[in-house]
């Protein structure tokens, strides 16, 4: 046997003696790596878990496989080019990346949009929260074996896609948010298209109640998976929908007072008592239903008026530091601008993505939890691995 | 409807339960299916879409705003001056800029927009055309002739929503 | 033992008998399975989800089939280095081999049955289970964690499933009061429910047992609700991930073809086989012309099921392995149970 023989024999049995899975037909203390390339993480999300047969005995998720850097990038450009980078950090959630950041900006510049453009603003956030929901609703189902909900939901997004495109020009990325209001106003015949299409997601929900929410099977999967008590919640940082299903009743659009039209118009927040995957999954599917009246309230009721109030040709942001945060669809997202007066970018900008926070938690929740229900609390955790890693 | 024993009202709820998720995919089943097959068939993109950028050369005074914003530096520029004759008789002669290439390399593009909006002489606009694939990436870069060719794909905007101000518009 | 017999009216030596029998499973199963993959698998699962489906080989897709079949069969022949190699080469043919066994008691007319076994339904349940051990077989000699995890749970699940299935059998042997397959279509074409004959289809006073005949063929399909082995989103694809080309073709196809034999059983032991109303039993002189009818009969009753079964898949979240098993074990077990006890006591009753 040549020396390359045995080096190779002695790795296999390293590897063997590591996995103690083959030769004793012992399942103990088997690790599987899942991921970072896996059809049940949202992306380049690695979950290294040590099973013990079925049950997972520790989880330790490894996330930044998808860091871009943003931090970073946004100390070396300018506010126009951050707005259109910071589209992509949540990329479902489209048109809600930008409004904290160009908030920052309005505050430090001392600039207020005019109602007209922040009611234009408050309907694109809840239209870019509906798309992202409906993808949870369809997701949530594929990973649990349901293969057809997630058609409807594509189906029924492509409407909300659409009309976001006719806004703004982007289906997904549509930086249309600018210091002191909108690049451009609604095009003709865009309000009533936009009422028709919230009465389909309306539809949708209804047909994911029929296919998902009244399924026994689906119940079982989710009731009393993934339970999280109220005050771990809260020491984790978990925030919208995941930290409202576990009785948290806290809404940013609700309890602070945002420059955005959300106090003009007339809707609930959901709360769980329960803090399972089956709360979190009814609760974005009642959000949803929310935001659809949200919008319709607010077409109704939409101001006449300019899209954009004056500001000055170079942008210039005064030396200052403010910390601004939104009700975005996965949860609350905030950033820390801080501008040293100089022409040109942000001095420096903290990013507070609530995915990583939500992430967090994950150690601490599968522990004794068998693998299929790894995959369920993960979906229904819900995270964009743009919006961990940044 | 008196209150039935939690037994039996599950016995019919879970199969009830069910049967709706059947129902409803059936009842899809049953209804024409929203594949639209491109590229037998292709759909009306808004007239707002980012498509592709057309570059009307004759507006462009190489002042390189557009070239400086690009978060990508996709827009390559480079231009040369000019002594033209002066506008009347006995004056000085004058200095024009003249373009002598202007490429934006679509395989960097980010389609931000932050190039049109930002050009003072509205040499830029966004046309919704995206059929313009290539086999090889090289090809992706079009200089300022097949930027011009993109003008007439540029659409018609149809006006604004009622409540809304009237567009500003640029000079010249 | 060259002796010369009679199949479907043909005097032929045996070896030519047998010859043409092999061929008769062999297009009858691949048949079924192909209807099933073509119309369930690519046309039906796309209208169900509001899409399409292939619709370029071939008018609306028709040919995807052979695009398939063609496409598993240019693919390169890759084995894991460290798989044991004749347990691995193995385990699709013994799949394939426990199918097409099925269909050697399968009738399709009053003649046409390639083994008129007298044990016929035990036979055919027996032969199903074979491929549990193929199974096991696959998923351990991939050298794989996740086909061993596939594995595993496949073993446990369809030995849990096998119970229900031949408890809900039972019922249906005692009301024909044989095992013969034959022999249950002569009883459902002579059934007289409270004196009202030429109705008798076993699926009226057996309800409960098609429904656990249907659901327990599901899960030994491993088909969703039931496919926690084969779970896509988690495990890639279970004891199959690591074969490729022609071997996942047989797995395919042995998938699909035992889906035809369960529903074929399911079409022969409730819902009245290749009979039907109107029907006599010595319908028409021309014995081509009762196996052809008796064939098309079976087509369809056999879509039928296959219909319910995809349905079903199509449309519902997949039940986690203890939930299964609890399924299995806790209610569906109990039922046929109370089934073949309801089914004895009202036979001896009516009888009386």
């Amino acid at each position: 046997m040549s020396v390359t023989e045995q080096q190779k024999i002695a790795y296999v049995s390293a590897q063997a003696a590591d996995a103690r899975i083959n030769f004793e037909l012992e399942t103990e203390g088997m690790t599987l790596s899942i991921g970072p390339q896996h059809p049940a993480t949202h992306g380049t999300l690695r979950v290294l878990v040590r099973l013990d047969g079925e049950q997972v005995v520790w989880a330790d998720p490894i996330p930044g496989y998808m860091h871009r850097g943003y931090e970073k990038l946004c100390e070396v450009r300018d506010y126009a080019q951050v707005t259109t980078l910071i589209n992509r950090i949540d990329w479902l959630g489209s048109f809600a990346n930008e409004v904290p950041f160009i908030l920052a900006a309005e505050e430090l510049m001392g600039i207020e949009a005019p109602p007209r453009a922040q009611y234009i603003r408050t309907v694109l956030f809840e239209m870019a929260r509906i798309a992202n929901l409906t993808l949870f609703l369809g997701d949530m189902g594929v990973q649990l074996g349901a293969i057809t909900p997630v058609f409807y939901a594509f189906r029924d997004r492509e409407y909300v896609l659409n009309l976001i495109e006719g806004a703004t020009g982007g289906r997904f990325h549509p930086n249309f948010d600018r210091i002191g209001g909108l690049k451009d106003d609604l095009p003709k015949g865009w309000i009533d298209e936009t009422k028709v299409v919230m009465r389909r997601i309306r539809r949708f929900c209804d047909e994911i109640d029929d296919l998902l929410v009244g399924n026994r099977i689906f119940e079982n999967r989710c009731r009393g998976i993934g339970v999280i008590p109220r005050d771990i919640a809260l020491e984790y940082g978990l925030s919208g929908a995941n930290a409202r299903a576990s009785g948290i009743d806290f809404d940013i659009r609700r309890d602070e007072d945002s420059p955005l039209a959300w106090k003009h118009a007339d809707w609930k927040v959901w709360t769980h008592p329960d803090g399972d995957s089956f709360a979190r999954f009814w609760l974005r599917q009642q959000e949803v239903r929310e935001s659809t009246k949200i919008v319709e309230q607010l077409l109704d009721g939409l101001p006449a008026g300019p899209i954009r109030a004056k500001t000055p040709a170079r942008i210039r942001v005064p030396k200052g530091e403010v910390w601004m945060h939104t009700e975005n669809p996965l949860g609350e997202m905030g950033y820390y601008v801080v501008s040293d007066g100089s022409p040109g970018g942000p001095f420096r900008c903290k990013i507070r993505t609530p995915s990583f926070s939500n992430v967090s938690i994950v150690p601490w929740l599968l522990r004794g939890v068998l693998v299929p229900d790894v995959i369920t609390i993960l979906a229904s955790l819900y995270f964009i691995l743009g919006d961990i890693d940044r | 409807m008196p209150e039935l024993p939690e037994n039996v009202e599950r016995a019919v709820n879970i199969p009830l339960g069910l049967a709706k998720g059947l129902k409803a995919t059936f009842m899809t089943m049953l209804k024409p299916a929203v594949t639209v097959q491109y590229p037998r068939v292709k759909e009306t993109v808004a007239p707002r879409a980012r498509g592709v950028i057309s570059l009307v050369e004759d507006n462009c005074t190489v002042c390189m705003l557009c070239a400086r914003q690009c978060p990508d530096w996709c827009i390559y520029i480079e231009g040369h001056k000019d002594k033209e004759p002066p506008r009347r008789e006995g004056g000085k002669p004058r200095t024009v800029s003249k373009l002598d290439r202007f490429d934006i390399d679509y395989g960097l593009c980010m389609y931000c927009g932050i190039c049109v909006e930002v050009c003072p002489f509205d040499a830029l606009h966004w046309s919704p055309e995206f059929e313009y694939s290539e086999p090889s990436i090289a090809d992706l870069l079009h200089d300022k002739t097949r930027l011009g060719q993109w003008e007439q794909t540029v659409p018609e905007q149809p006006g604004l929503e009622a409540g809304a101000d009237a567009p500003k518009g640029k000079k010249k | 033992m060259l002796v010369a017999g009679t199949f479907l009216g043909i005097h032929a030596a045996y070896w030519n008998e047998t010859v043409l029998k092999v061929v008769l499973i062999l297009s009858l199963a691949l048949a079924v399975a192909g209807a099933f993959v073509q119309v369930y698998l690519f046309k039906m699962v796309s209208h169900l989800q509001s899409r399409l489906g292939p619709m370029e080989s071939g008018p609306h897709g028709s040919l995807q089939l052979m695009a398939e079949v063609l496409k598993f069969l240019q693919k390169e022949d890759t084995r894991p280095a460290k798989a044991d190699r004749w347990v691995f080469g193995a385990a699709p043919f013994l799949v394939i081999m426990s199918t097409m066994l099925i269909y050697v008691v399968i009738p399709i007319g009053p003649r046409g049955v390639v083994a008129n076994l007298d044990v016929g339904v035990l036979y055919a349940l027996a032969v199903s289970s074979i491929s549990v051990i193929a199974v096991l077989m696959a998923g351990w000699a991939s050298a794989n964690k996740y086909s061993l995890i596939g594995g595993l749970r496949a073993a446990g699940q369809l030995i849990a499933y096998e119970l229900p299935l031949v408890l809900a059998v039972v019922g249906v042997v005692m009301q024909a009061g044989s095992l013969n397959l034959q022999q249950i279509v002569a009883s459902q074409a002579h059934f007289k429910i409270f004196g009202v004959g030429g109705v008798g289809l076993f699926a009226i006073p057996q309800f409960a047992g098609l429904l656990i005949f249907v659901i327990s063929s599901q899960a030994e399909l491993t088909q969703t609700p039931f496919d926690m082995p084969v779970a896509e989103s988690e495990l890639v694809a279970g004891w199959m991930t690591e074969y490729t080309g022609f071997r996942f073709l047989i797995f395919f196809i042995g998938e699909f073809a035992t889906a035809g034999g369960l529903a074929a059983l399911a079409a022969i032991l409730f819902l009245g086989g290749w009979w039907l109303p109107g029907m006599g039993a010595h319908w028409g002189q021309l014995a081509w012309a009762r196996e052809g009818v008796g064939l098309a009969v079976m087509f369809a009753k056999v879509m039928l099921v296959g219909f319910l079964i995809f349905w079903v898949r199509f449309s519902f979240p997949r039940f986690r392995e203890d939930q299964l098993q609890a399924f299995a074990w806790k209610f569906l077990i109990p039922l046929s149970l109370a089934d073949i006890l309801i089914t004895g006591i009202a036979k001896v009753a009516v009888r009386a």
